[in-house]
């Protein structure tokens, strides 16, 4: 079953997401003045989503937010404990509710990248600060939010970015690449915990893309052989909507989400 | 019966004291709550989690330090305008009852809260509690509130509660003005015992108001006007378990505020927004609800009056002299207590029910 709240707007629908602003899906996407976040808050946005995110630069979440009308700009750090209830306020409270939660902000460790006996403890604390603590901590507090929206819609989604490094051993990897298979791991448990809830967890690999996280990565690689963010966006929303059409329950029609 | 003073929601001892629907009292571990419900049974949580609705700031006219607590709001979805009070020098350390009183105040008078300003738009027949209009669009008024504002705290608790300490679990939106605490006794643990016993669970978001003025003549007022919404799938939840004779059981007092505002119309709870006005006492006929899971409460305040709904002074007395002999902790950090309404004579002729 499609939902229409996520069609592109102008889709063959009777009811427009400009008259009906509470049809619209509830977002929220970590990381998203750059790269893939950027990326996807442009595609929410043109999906006719209420989009808000959360970056660390308040000029650049000024910014953007100016720049794409609709968007809600949070400056937050989601690796720093003391900002991830002020940064759950602001998402619950502008967006009303929370339907899907994306953990995109990610730290890749050392950069330029390191053996793991070269790695400075900071730098491994920070990447684990940054790519599990802070979306295990900012998804526990808007785990009530999504359980809501879940119990009122049928379902409700955590879709936490991960990268083949969560999987294979890659040498100069290794703060990036234990922290995301500890994400990994973790969503895979809060989806077994959690499903009967309602609120589904998924990891999606979006593979080797254009981004400024690359580009610090592999300094000399060719952006020309890389995924387009935008292509990713795309398929990110494509699996949140998979998602959620799946775990909708039938007899869940589709005026039943908002 | 003391306050329990440390901001931890689920302490491992926290108590329970059960009275039954026939007045028997009866005391457990608040662990094994979910123990006691029965196939059917619909447990109602309030899914607000409390604004940071404490902001300090100056009165600009004078020049002097107030601490404004927003207290209650016309709906759940506008930002700009607050029913507040606002208090003199000082801080939660002071018990409200000792706090200054603020500047006079007059219509007009801007208030410099933090990054936050605001307008005091008329006074409320009272000195201190007055309309106030916070100046910008939503999302610089939700920053101002997520980054300085503090949870609206008391005396009883002496170390500064973080926002966490203020969040349920089970909490959504931040829209209520203090947390509804009683579901600080609700865990993700307790939501699977729940289901596992064939019960269900659902939520309403209700904006519980403060709970304590500091002003005797302003807690006579209390509890203000308080905006809810039910979602079409709990109140069709509700209905449902009515309809099969099963309990309503209800996670703290907005709850019932709610449920039985709803349903005051013609009887049914009907999904969507509404505005509870009414004060639950002795006298109110309970339509919906079954039995209350809520906070240890003192006589002489309006969530001690909303129980008298429940259960007949007698019994409550009886409860509260046990409440005091257990040594049971009061206040949103406290233990709890669950009862079952008493039966009354038009429902109980139309429908059994069990006991607990």
């Amino acid at each position: 079953m499609q939902d229409k709240s996520i069609f592109p707007p102008g889709a063959s629908t009777e009811e427009t997401l400009a008259t009906h602003p509470d049809a619209a899906l509830r977002v929220a996407i970590t990381g998203g003045t750059s790269g893939l976040g950027l990326a996807l808050v442009r595609e929410f946005l043109a999906r006719g989503a209420s989009v808000a995110f959360v970056a660390r630069g308040a000029e650049r979440v000024d910014r953007v937010a100016r720049e794409h009308p609709g968007a809600h700009g949070i400056a937050g750090d989601v690796s720093a404990k003391n900002d991830i209830y002020p940064i759950a306020v602001q998402i619950a409270g502008e967006l009303g509710g929370l339907d899907v939660l994306i953990n995109n902000a990610s730290d890749l460790g050392p950069a330029p990248l390191a053996l793991l006996g070269d790695t400075d403890c900071t730098e491994f604390e920070r990447a684990l600060a940054t790519n599990v603590l802070g979306p295990f901590r900012l998804t526990k507090a808007l785990l009530g939010a999504l359980a809501a929206s879940a119990r009122e819609n049928g379902a409700a989604v955590v879709l936490n970015i991960s990268s083949d490094a969560a999987i294979d051993a890659y040498p100069g990897w290794g703060a990036y690449g234990a922290s995301k298979a500890a994400l990994l791991h973790l969503t895979r448990i809060w989806n077994e915990e959690l499903a009967s809830e309602g609120v589904h967890f998924v990891s999606l690999d979006p593979g080797d893309m254009d981004t400024p996280m690359h580009a610090l990565a592999v300094p000399d690689g060719n952006p020309a052989v890389l995924k387009r963010p935008e292509t990713a966006a795309r398929e990110v929303a494509d699996a949140i909507t998979a998602t959620l059409a799946r775990c909708v329950p039938a007899g869940a029609t589709e005026g039943d989400r908002r | 019966m003391t306050p329990a003073s440390q901001p931890i929601q689920r302490p491992p001892d926290a108590k329970l004291l059960v009275i039954e629907k026939n007045g028997r009292i009866t005391h457990m571990p608040r662990v094994s709550f979910a123990g006691l419900l029965r196939p059917g049974d619909l447990v109602v949580a309030n899914d607000a989690t409390a604004l940071p609705a404490s902001l300090r700031g100056v009165h600009s006219p004078t020049g002097w330090p107030v601490e404004v607590r927003l207290a209650g709001r016309r709906s759940l979805d506008e930002v700009c305008c607050f029913t507040a009070i606002v208090f003199g020098a000082g801080d939660f350390r002071s018990r409200t009852e000792d706090r200054p009183a603020p500047p006079r105040l007059k219509p007009g008078d801007r208030l410099t809260l933090g990054p936050l300003s605001g307008t005091i738009e008329r006074l409320l027949d009272h000195p201190r509690l007055v309309d106030l209009h916070l100046d910008g669009p939503a999302d610089a008024i939700w920053s101002g509130l997520a980054r300085h504002g503090r949870p609206i705290q008391y005396a009883y608790v002496p170390v500064p509660l973080e926002l966490w300490d203020a969040w349920s679990l089970v909490a959504g939106t931040p829209v209520a003005f203090e947390p509804p605490s009683a579901g600080f006794a609700l865990d993700w643990r307790t939501l699977e015992r729940i289901r596992s016993r064939d019960a269900a669970f659902a939520t309403l978001t209700h904006t519980a108001g403060i709970s304590s003025t500091g002003d005797m003549e302003l807690d006579l007022r209390l509890p203000f006007d308080e905006p809810y919404r039910i979602s079409k799938s709990t109140a069709s939840a509700v209905e449902s378990a009515r309809a099969h004779g099963s309990r309503i059981i209800a996670i703290g007092t907005t709850v019932v505020r709610a449920l039985e505002h709803a349903a005051s119309q013609d009887g049914r709870v009907h999904a969507g927004d509404g505005l509870a006005t009414q004060r639950i006492g002795p006298g109110s006929q309970l339509r919906v609800v079954d039995a209350i899971l809520t906070g240890v409460h003192a006589p002489g305040t309006s969530h001690h009056q909303l129980l008298q709904a429940f259960a007949d002074g007698a019994t409550l007395r009886r409860a509260g002299k046990e409440l005091d002999a257990m040594s049971y902790r009061t206040h949103e950090f406290g233990d709890s207590v669950l009862i079952e309404r008493k039966p009354c004579g038009n429902r109980q002729a139309t429908r059994t029910r069990p006991t607990l």
